[in-house]
């Protein structure tokens, strides 16, 4: 009886600490939204993360959607074939690499990258006192360090979903044409029939979505870590795990919300 | 505010981190133009007294008053004026990283121009104040064009110091300025700090474990002890308190009241 009731007591306790913690990055997210619209804006911020997530991010996001492209083209080959469906791989590549893999392999791959930088980053500044100095030196530290770092999350990874679409399609012609040997304009024509403005703009949607979450676990996790070098590691490992997370949980939704119908 | 006002003036002041009582009663009047050292063991809240006067902590109780106002009862908006008025020299200069050393040593200055409480800055200028203030602590402006991990621990103690007296404030915090120096580099630190003081005229409050950089600092030296400042007096009299714990202390005597605890 008291081994049920123990566990029942746990279960209480990680639902309050999570629902505590959702308290927490809500108020954190509105007091940094908040900053979007009052002066004064910290323009080179913005610009240097923008560049950081939506420039240096271009290669891995760029290699990753390309490959993707071709092993979505291959496995979906080694299945249609037997039924004589090869016509609609193009059709299948461009529905997934709009609707799916493209936001959520670029948000995967910017959480491991950008997310974890970010984290290490402001978690680094507030051991070493330099978010305390902010403070000391008239600047918001929240409105200094994580707004612009929230709106250049939002703005760049649609940026790079755009890009990623384009060379998952490339990656699925590509092996399609180079390798299957399909007639290169059918694969095109094919591909353009398919192709639908609202699985892009969906795309284009969560991709900002996810933007936000990452750039916002983040700084989240670096700007309340403690603890010297090993609380900035924690942080940094929470903040790509919890971006990671919400990021498939979001895409499940917004994919529920935009095309259960 | 009259002449006999303390610039600083702390009663009661109190903070607990959960059951660790860091503050019990903090009582302390620091004069305009007068430089008060801190003193005291690791962990006994010299930090923490600093980060409750500038506002990163809040305290349980007690009141902190500058120029006769109680700013501890001000909204953080309120605040800003006062926050304007102090310059903060950080343990380990705490330089932002991400930015080149005069960035570093104009911060302040561009940031308060940019909140309308400063006069505007263009960034030619910036870095010509940046020079000027990088020689007024010894340094080459030259220097202003590196980043801050390029600098020895002493320089950048130097340029932290940079940044907190250019906007010339009427506070000066000094967290344990000579920590982690040699004895020389730390003479050297603590010779600027007193210049600096004395030349803005500021309120100055210091606190270190380093005696003879209470010395050469202070004008008046406290020790806190169990979360309240045990006794006050002038740096001559440091090693000849009467006080059995500051003289303990100031000895670095294993024996006496202060019991360390060493259990690893």
């Amino acid at each position: 009886m008291n081994g049920i009731l123990d566990f029942i007591a746990g279960l209480g306790r990680a639902v309050l600490d999570i629902v505590r913690m959702a308290g927490r990055v809500a108020l954190f997210a509105a007091v940094a939204l908040s900053h979007v619209v009052r002066p004064p804006f910290y323009w080179r911020t913005l610009w240097g993360t923008l560049v950081e997530i939506g420039y240096f991010s271009l290669p891995v996001v760029a290699l990753t959607a390309l490959f993707s492209g071709g092993v979505i083209a291959l496995q979906s080959y080694t299945g249609f074939a037997q039924y004589h469906a090869q016509n609609a791989i193009a059709g299948i590549v461009i529905l997934a690499v709009t609707r799916e893999l493209g936001p959520v392999l670029a948000g995967l791959m910017v959480a491991g990258r950008v997310g974890a930088a970010m984290s290490a980053e402001i978690g680094t500044m507030r051991v070493t006192d330099q978010i305390d100095a902010l403070t000391t030196l008239s600047t918001n530290p929240i409105k200094y360090l994580v707004t612009p770092r929230l709106v250049a999350g939002t703005l760049a990874l649609p940026f790079l979903v755009l890009v990623a679409d384009i060379l998952g399609v490339l990656g699925g012609f590509t092996v399609c044409v180079m390798k299957l040997d399909f007639s290169a304009s059918a694969y095109i024509t094919a591909t353009i029939a398919s192709l639908k403005v609202m699985d892009v703009t969906v795309g284009l949607v969560k991709a900002a979505i996810f933007g936000f979450l990452i750039a916002l676990m983040g700084c989240y996790h670096g700007y309340n870590s403690r603890g010297g070098a090993e609380g900035v590691g924690a942080a940094t490992t929470a903040a790509v795990v919890a971006a990671s997370i919400l990021l498939l949980t979001f895409d499940y939704l917004l994919t529920d919300v935009f095309f259960s119908q | 505010m009259t002449d006999t006002t303390p610039k600083i003036r702390i009663r009661g002041l109190k903070k607990a981190f959960g059951p660790k009582v860091v503050l019990d009663g903090v009582d302390l009047d620091v004069m305009g133009g007068t430089s008060f050292v801190v003193i005291g063991g690791s962990g006994t809240g010299k930090s923490v007294l600093l980060r409750c006067i500038l506002g990163l902590i809040t305290p349980d109780a007690g009141s902190i008053e500058i120029d006769g106002v109680d700013v501890t009862t001000l909204s953080p908006r309120q605040r800003e004026p006062y926050m304007a008025r102090i310059g903060m020299l950080f343990q380990n200069g705490a330089l932002f990283d991400s930015l080149s050393v005069w960035e570093n040593v104009t911060f302040g200055l561009v940031a308060a121009a940019r909140a309308g409480h400063g006069p505007r800055i263009t960034r030619a200028q910036a870095r010509a104040q940046a020079g000027t203030l990088l020689e007024q602590v010894g340094m080459d402006p030259a220097v202003g064009a590196l980043s801050p991990s390029e600098l020895s621990g002493g320089m950048q103690k130097r340029v932290g110091l940079a940044r907190a007296i250019a906007a010339r404030p009427e506070i000066l915090f000094f967290d344990e300025p000579t920590t982690g120096l040699d004895p020389i580099m730390g003479a050297v630190i603590d010779g600027l700090i007193a210049d600096c003081v004395r030349k803005l005229g500021s309120t100055a409050i210091a606190i270190t474990h380093d005696m003879a950089s209470a010395q050469r600092i202070g004008d008046r030296v406290g020790m806190l002890y169990e979360g309240r400042m045990i006794w006050q007096g002038p740096p001559s009299t440091l090693f000849d308190s009467g006080n059995p714990v500051v003289d303990q202390f100031t000895h670095g005597r294993r024996e006496g009241p202060i019991k360390v605890d060493v259990r690893t």
